[in-house]
């Protein structure tokens, strides 16, 4: 076995047995990288002069701690990558657009420094400023499903879930605006976990939605993901709505039994525009989890498929806010080529912005606009209220609900980009949590066609231990964790 | 939904955003077409319930009034896509010609 296939906790066991070190472990993973890379197109930047030097200070924590020193952080020494919106100090952070290219942070985002002492291998792809489902926006080019790579990885994070999945990383960041980790996290037959909202710093984040951006793991095991969530969470006085509640003791709820635990199932979720793939893999891992003593109850979330709608109206009203400094003056790219301040900003922003992330800066200048505040942000924000009330209703009768994560496997390169909304459909079942607040996370339950599917699971805010409970009873019964794809064309499909 | 081009022209201007007509052409027909899809939140009713713009709803988060160090101004000025010695280079803004 080689290191790169190890997950978080077999690496860290080997690094304080003295079995393997983290320059080791970095080795591995760069060969991996150099070998496959070109296939899969997972990352922006690579840094492993930096890796280099990180994993031999790691080297010397764990022969310390073997020496009988203090243990060191549970991820030292371990190589992660992140999603390029993440800002990291002295290395360009794109967020895959043009008007970032070159930009170097003076400052990492709280995420990086929570995660000073593991190995940062570089930055990941992702459709430009984290708008899109596949990867197709990112001004660099998409990346690829390592499962089969005529297909999209998914998006936004979909650098995050390819390389994770093809062993590149036992552990990488995404960020999860409607569902950017847990789309991507399913087409690419990994975990992917997106807290609830204000357990993990915004800071350094390249702000999308700022009411609805999380940023969470991808990790191949559920207890990996335990472990790196439990890393990376908690209050920072530098994001005031970050929430000051204790952070739980996860890993130890992926130990729990779910022995009388009440799953919710949305009569909802099982509609036309479901495929009878996706649908027979969750229905499978619903009954094993039945199978394992839980109890799964049919509950009803009547307005969840308008969440789609709803969100379209929120998230393109806060990205238009958040977008406006871009303005070619103080970084980022600058067309100077006109005379006035104003024109400045015009051509810079529409140079540097490509299509999508135009488009939704346009919906949501539009809607918040006067005279349509009311008929559509307002609205919007009243359904968003619907929704919360609807899922609480439904926590009254259950612990979690679960259902699929997306409608469909990974589709190919080029079939939805022509048409912007079907390419939003594939984020109909993850939307909703982003909008209410809640955590939830997607688990591989099973393949169709030879391509992974996700189940999604939800809990009530801050209940992530109820959450990691019922993730890992489906690993457990699903025999799915710790798969690495061996990445091949899709031309025998 | 009907979004003209002179709408997607006004919106552009609003948003600091240029389009050639071609371009113009065919924001107006997908942005149509997803106002077309969005007004279907019609569907639910909302009468009586407050809109809700935060998940959590947090008010009033207050820390202690200490001076923390943030960026240098060599920091802040890093990335400056033109600057002059410690300021940001931006074209002239106001109009000389009317000045007396």
């Amino acid at each position: 076995m080689e290191l790169y296939e190890l997950g978080i906790r077999k690496l860290t066991d080997a690094f304080a047995k003295g079995e393997a070190s983290p320059t080791e472990a970095l080795e591995s993973s760069i060969k991996r990288i150099e070998a496959l890379e070109p296939e899969v197109r997972a990352f922006l930047k690579k840094d492993f002069e930096n890796a280099r030097e990180a994993a031999a200070k790691a080297d010397r924590a764990w022969a310390e701690a073997r020496a009988g020193a203090l243990y060191p952080a549970p991820l030292t020494g371990v190589p992660y990558a992140l999603k390029d919106n993440m800002c990291t100090k002295g290395l360009e952070t794109t967020c895959g657009s043009m008007i970032l290219k070159g930009f170097v942070p003076p400052y990492d985002a709280t995420v990086v420094e929570k995660l000073k002492g593991a190995v940062l291998l570089g930055k990941l792809n992702m459709d430009e400023f984290a708008m899109g489902s596949s990867t197709e926006n990112s001004a660099f080019g998409a990346s690829r499903n390592p499962w089969d790579t005529d297909r999209v990885p998914g998006g936004s994070s979909g650098g995050s879930a390819a390389a994770v999945a093809a062993g590149f990383a036992p552990f990488a960041l995404g960020s999860d605006t409607g569902g950017s980790i847990r789309q991507p996290a399913s087409y690419c037959g990994v975990v992917g976990l997106k807290p609830t909202y204000g357990r993990v710093s915004r800071y350094g984040l390249v702000a999308f939605g700022s009411s609805l951006d999380q940023i969470g793991p991808l990790t191949r095991s559920v207890e990996d993901a335990a472990v790196v969530f439990e890393s990376i969470a908690g209050h920072d006085p530098k994001d005031s709505t970050s929430s000051s509640k204790p952070v739980p003791d996860v890993l130890k709820a992926c130990g729990r039994s779910i022995r009388g635990m009440k799953i919710g199932l949305p009569k909802e979720y099982f509609a036309p525009g479901l495929s009878d793939g996706v649908k027979g893999q969750v229905t499978g891992a619903l009954e094993r989890l039945e199978a394992e003593g839980a109890e799964v109850v049919e509950v009803s979330l009547p307005s969840s498929m308008y969440g789609l709608a709803a969100y379209y109206l929120c998230a393109t009203a806060e990205a238009s806010s958040n977008l406006a400094r871009f303005d070619g003056i103080r970084y980022g790219m600058s067309d100077r080529s006109a005379g006035d301040v104003v024109s400045v900003m015009k051509r810079t922003r529409s140079k540097g912005f490509g299509a999508e992330v135009k488009r939704r800066i346009m919906l949501g200048t539009y809607v918040l606009s006067a005279g349509y505040y009311e008929a559509y942000y307002n609205k919007a924000l009243k359904v968003r209220r619907v929704l919360k009330d609807e899922f609480y209703a439904a926590f009254d009768r259950c612990d979690v609900i679960a259902g699929p994560t997306a409608p469909e496997v990974a589709f190919r390169f080029g079939e939805r980009t022509d048409d912007p909304i079907s390419m939003y459909m594939s984020d109909i079942y993850t939307i909703t949590a982003n909008l209410i607040g809640i955590p939830s996370i997607s688990v591989p339950c099973g393949l169709s066609s030879g391509l992974p599917v996700g189940i999604q699971l939800a809990a009530r805010a801050f209940d992530e231990e109820g959450l990691f409970a019922a993730a890992a009873a489906v690993e457990r019964t699903s025999g799915l964790a710790d798969r690495i794809a061996e990445p091949k064309g899709g031309s025998s499909r | 939904m009907g979004i003209t081009k002179e709408d997607v022209m006004r919106i552009a201007e609003l948003a600091r955003l240029e389009f050639g007509p071609e371009e113009a052409e065919k924001f107006a027909s997908q942005l149509g077409d997803i106002l077309g899809y969005a007004a279907k939140l019609d569907e639910i009713d909302t009468k009586g319930k407050e809109p809700l713009t935060h998940a959590q709803e947090m008010v009033n988060v207050m820390r202690e009034d200490v001076p923390v160090e943030g960026l240098t101004q060599e920091q802040a000025l890093m990335n400056a896509p033109q600057r002059k010695g410690e300021f940001f280079l931006v074209p002239r803004i106001m109009d000389n010609s009317q000045e007396d």
